[in-house]
């Protein structure tokens, strides 16, 4: 039954670009209207059409004209609450999607900001399995967070995301097809386990010249340090403030992580070592330079210097 | 497509409003039954709806699961116990009842809600079928508020608001609704003939009986809900002379008076006709075929035939209010000769009954002679200085009745004179019948019309006096005169209870208005007045075709009127913004578009850039755009209207190369 779905659903797209037009890619922002706001009816909402049709015909046949009015009313309201739904999409606009940062395999937290003009109540998207409601007033933008299923490091494009309400008595559902032009970039997976990378012979050296000066230990004062940490006798050799610098461990060494040095590995192993030992180098705040065939990153540390490198490791071919 | 798959098996546990919101129209929907349910029935369910709200309110449980088939077989047995079926309007109804609050125990999820919801929509018009009247009708649409509030509040994400506050968009809907239902209402092709069979008749419902026992009419007597109502063409008649024949009753066996149903049929009796009267009844069902007439009529109505004693007798019985014109004659002589068969029908009496009674009437005949008028006379003298007296609530009577009545007790009301009347009439040899139906009503100023209500039901006797045919004689106006001129109230005095009071009128002549106008205009709307309804727009006969039509055309409107309202968006309100929308559409004709995400001083430089002949005029409007939309918080009145001004008169004009 599902699989007849999906094929009816298949033979849909292809065959009628008029009804899967704004199933495409385009660019944000996407605004809802009447061209792509489509309505059906629910399994509740045809339940309750049969239901009233008994009640039609109960009331015709008992010729009873109060209970004919009560049907009646109920049907109109029933009719009406389908423009309701409709209103409830028509006009929403998505401005903006934010990608968070992933590895592969992990889900990736998109938000999502809509605008509207209007208070909208009950609005729900569905992205793949995950589904969340919202509600938009007419004030200000409304953020939405969505996880995205990932599965491979790079560019993934943005699925099509379904935008739909059943508001206000769930006897529509009105609906419409979101596929923003954007990408995501996925990062790759670390593998589990494996050797720690080689300190060149140089690194080794500039470790020991860190060691044996006391200097090198010493930074400019920043605006926030703790008084206690100012060094003040090397202070009044220079004319501005010096601070003992302990966030920079001194046993840490620096590492240069160098596409070039894994031989004998393809790819994508060299990849997820990379990224193992970035991964690394991050927690234990090292600072840490990578040379890639499409790029070279110079040494730093920090989320910022740890996302571009990320980055550059995912978008490699 | 209700739910992508995998989120069905889910199943969303329903929030506490939208319980609350069921619970509150399960309750409705009890009230609504209460009054033809059985008590103790109505009472265990409202119990249970009860415990099951507090129950899942305070606890936020289940209901024990081992409950539910327990009650659901008590349920069944107690309507089978009490009706001997669960089929027929009466026991279903019951169930039905039943089940929805039964319903609420295994309320847990979303899907249930949704199904409680229908059935109780269901249940709220079946509570129609058992009363239609304006304050059902208006309660079971107050029911249909909670329902709808009920599927509102199961949405998730919305605002939060009061219980009370949750109905307002429920009254909302239905009140834009309004329109769209009366259309239907009035469009949708009525049935000429049931599919099948119309619910059997509420026999339990008063009104007149095709037989008369004295002491009988007591029920009819002090039910005060409208029987019909009646406006004339013309003047209304003196009060005396408001007399609405129903049955006309020949056969006597001691105890009680009965319609004989094949005495009746056959050519209607010769009337002699001095002047008539046209009126209009609007008649609430009683589930009788005899329809009342104002005495004595001329035609009998579509679907309906004239019968011997000129009875109206309709073709099925009234199950739902009908409205008929008729004309009948107030002065008239019936049946000015009488033939034999019909003489001694009318002076037949049960043998060895009454022996006093006829002692009575022997002793009349001997006195008077040959003189019949005389001896009505005699008989309504004796009632009128016999010390008889009128009152509702008259002593038991024993075997020969109308010997008790006119020696002993000497108390009772019209059924009883009328009775007693006959009966003498009979014994001294003068042909005498027994006629029911209604007398007087309250006359209403306001609505122009006569209300007839069930306890102005009266009983009076007829006697055929030679050359003056069948006489109308009313022995309780010889007891108790206000019973003729002023109607029930008046002669049952204290009797009557507190809502017959004089200051109580004022406020329900209004109110029976509003229901005369609901009875004739909403539930009276037939198929045949449906058929009438296109008459004033030059279609005589709206068959249901023409009906479907229409029906299509106006949904159409209103579906236009709908669309309109749904694809109308409130634009904000800046002029400036406007005006310098206007001048993007003058400079977009020279192909200067601008972009998304283009700012306007960006835009209008890339204009005055693409016109150098105009670059003074734009880099002007350019500065005063940006001053009014920065520079202040809201534009400056006096320099907006500068720019409006300038915008207006801002003519690209044509480069030629």
């Amino acid at each position: 039954m599902r699989r007849t779905l999906q094929r009816l659903q298949q033979w849909a797209e292809r065959r009628l670009p008029a009804l899967t037009r704004y199933r495409r890619p385009e660019p944000l922002p996407i605004t809802l209207h009447r061209h792509r706001i489509y309505i059906v009816p629910t399994a509740f909402g045809l339940g309750f059409s049969a239901l009233l049709l008994v009640m039609l015909v109960g009331a015709l046949n008992y010729s009873n004209n109060a209970a004919l009015l009560l049907t009646c009313l109920l049907g109109a309201a029933a009719a009406a609450s389908m423009l309701v739904a409709f209103r409830d999409l028509d006009g929403l606009r998505l401005a903006q999607i934010d990608a968070g940062h992933a590895v592969a395999g992990e889900p990736l937290a998109l938000t999502l900001t809509f605008h509207s003009d209007r208070l909208r109540q009950a609005v729900r998207i569905d992205l793949e399995d995950n589904e969340v409601a919202f509600m938009l007033d007419g004030d200000q933008p409304t953020a939405v967070r969505l996880m995205l299923n990932t599965d491979i490091r790079g560019w993934q494009a943005l699925p099509r995301l379904r935008l739909w309400s059943t508001w206000p008595l769930g006897l529509f559902r009105a609906w419409s097809w979101l596929h923003p032009e954007q990408s995501v970039l996925v990062w790759p997976r670390p593998e589990a386990a494996g050797p720690p990378p080689q300190a060149p012979a140089e690194d080794a050296q500039h470790m020991r010249l860190h060691r044996g000066d006391e200097l090198a230990a010493l930074r400019d004062y920043r605006a926030g340090d703790p008084q206690r940490h100012v060094a003040w006798k090397a202070s009044a050799r220079h004319d501005h403030l010096m601070v003992k610098d302990f966030e920079q461990p001194q046993s840490r060494p620096q590492w240069q992580l160098d596409w070039r040095q894994l031989r004998g590995m393809d790819d994508e192993s060299r990849i997820s070592r990379l990224a193992r030992w970035l991964n690394e180098a991050n927690s234990q705040q090292r600072q840490v330079g990578l040379w890639l065939p499409t790029e070279e990153i110079g040494s730093g540390s920090g989320p910022v210097h740890h996302v571009r490198c990320m980055n550059a490791l995912a978008r490699l071919p | 497509m209700s739910a992508a798959p995998g989120k069905t098996a889910l199943k969303p546990a329903i929030g506490t409003r939208s319980f609350d919101l069921l619970s509150l129209t399960c309750a409705l929907v009890l009230a609504l039954h209460t009054p033809h349910l059985p008590v103790p029935l109505s009472g265990a369910l409202a119990l249970i709806l009860g415990w099951r709200w507090w129950q899942r309110r305070q606890r936020s449980a289940r209901a024990p699961g081992w409950l539910k088939i327990p009650l659901l077989l008590l349920l069944t047995l107690a309507v089978i116990a009490q009706y001997g079926s669960v089929f027929g309007r009466a026991p279903g109804t019951a169930l039905a009842v039943g089940l929805l609050i039964l319903k609420l125990l295994e309320t847990e999820t979303e899907r249930d809600v949704r199904v409680g919801v229908g059935f109780a929509c269901f249940t709220l018009m079946d509570a129609l079928l058992f009363d239609q009247g304006l304050v059902s009708t208006i309660v079971v649409v107050l029911g249909l508020l909670p329902a709808l509030a009920t599927l509102r509040a199961m949405q998730p994400a919305q605002l939060s608001t009061s219980l009370a506050r949750t109905l307002l968009p429920a009254v909302a809907l239905s009140a834009a609704a309004l329109p769209l239902a009366l259309l239907g209402f009035l469009l949708v092709p009525r049935l000429s003939s049931p599919l099948w069979g119309a619910p059997a008749a509420d026999q339990a419902r008063s009104g007149l009986s095709d037989s008369m026992s004295p002491g009988e009419f007591t029920e009819l007597l002090t039910d005060d809900r409208p029987a019909m109502r009646v406006s004339f063409d013309a003047a209304p008649p003196p009060p005396d002379q408001r007399y609405f024949r129903a049955y006309v009753m020949w056969d006597y066996d001691g105890r009680s008076w009965r319609y004989d149903k094949h005495q009746a049929a056959g050519q209607p009796a010769p009337v002699e006709v001095a002047g008539s009267v046209g009126y209009r009844i609007s008649l609430q069902p009683g589930h009788q075929r005899i329809l009342p007439t104002l005495d004595v009529p001329l035609t009998a109505p579509p679907g309906a035939v004239l019968l011997r004693d000129r009875e109206v007798l309709a073709d099925k019985p009234v199950n739902d209010p009908l409205t008929y014109h008729l004309t009948s004659a107030l002065r008239y002589r019936l049946q000015p000769a009488l033939d034999a068969r019909t003489q001694r029908l009318g002076l037949r009496l049960p043998a060895n009954f009454n022996p006093r009674t006829l002692a009575l009437a022997a002793q009349w005949r001997r006195h008077y002679g040959k003189d019949d008028a005389a001896i009505v006379q005699a008989a309504l003298n004796l009632f009128h200085d016999g010390g008889f007296s009128y009152t509702l609530a008259p002593p038991p009577l024993g075997r020969d009745a109308v010997d008790d009545f006119l020696f002993d007790t000497r108390a009772g009301f019209c059924e009883h004179y009328a009775s007693a009347f006959t009966v003498l009439m009979r014994a001294a040899g003068v042909p005498a019948r027994v006629v029911t139906g209604y007398q007087g009503g309250y006359w209403n100023t306001l609505g122009n019309y006569l209300l007839v209500r069930n306890s102005d039901a009266h009983a009076w006797s007829e006697v055929w006096l030679d050359g003056r045919g069948w006489v109308r004689v009313d022995p309780t106006g010889a007891v108790r005169p206000q019973r003729v001129t002023l109607g029930a109230a008046a002669a049952a005095g204290d009797q009557l209870g507190w809502y017959r009071r004089d200051w109580l009128q004022v406020v329900r002549n209004p109110w029976d208005i509003v229901n005369r106008w609901w009875d004739q205009g909403v539930i009276g709307f037939d198929a045949l007045r449906q058929h009438g309804l296109l008459t004033p727009f030059g279609i005589a006969d709206a068959d249901t075709q023409t009906l479907a039509v229409l029906l299509a055309l106006g949904s159409l409107l209103f579906i236009a009127i709908g669309l309109a309202w749904a694809l109308w968006q409130r634009r904000p309100r800046d002029p400036l913004r406007a005006s310098l929308h206007r001048l993007e559409g003058k400079l977009a004709r020279q192909g200067i578009v601008r972009r998304t995400g283009e700012g306007p001083r960006h835009y209008l430089s890339r204009a005055a850039r693409a016109l150098p002949a105009q670059r003074e005029q734009i880099s002007l409007l350019m500065r005063s755009y940006l001053q009014l939309r920065y520079a202040h918080h809201e534009p400056p009145p006096e320099p907006l209207r500068d720019f409006q001004r300038a915008v207006r008169n801002f003519r690209v004009r044509n480069v030629v190369k």
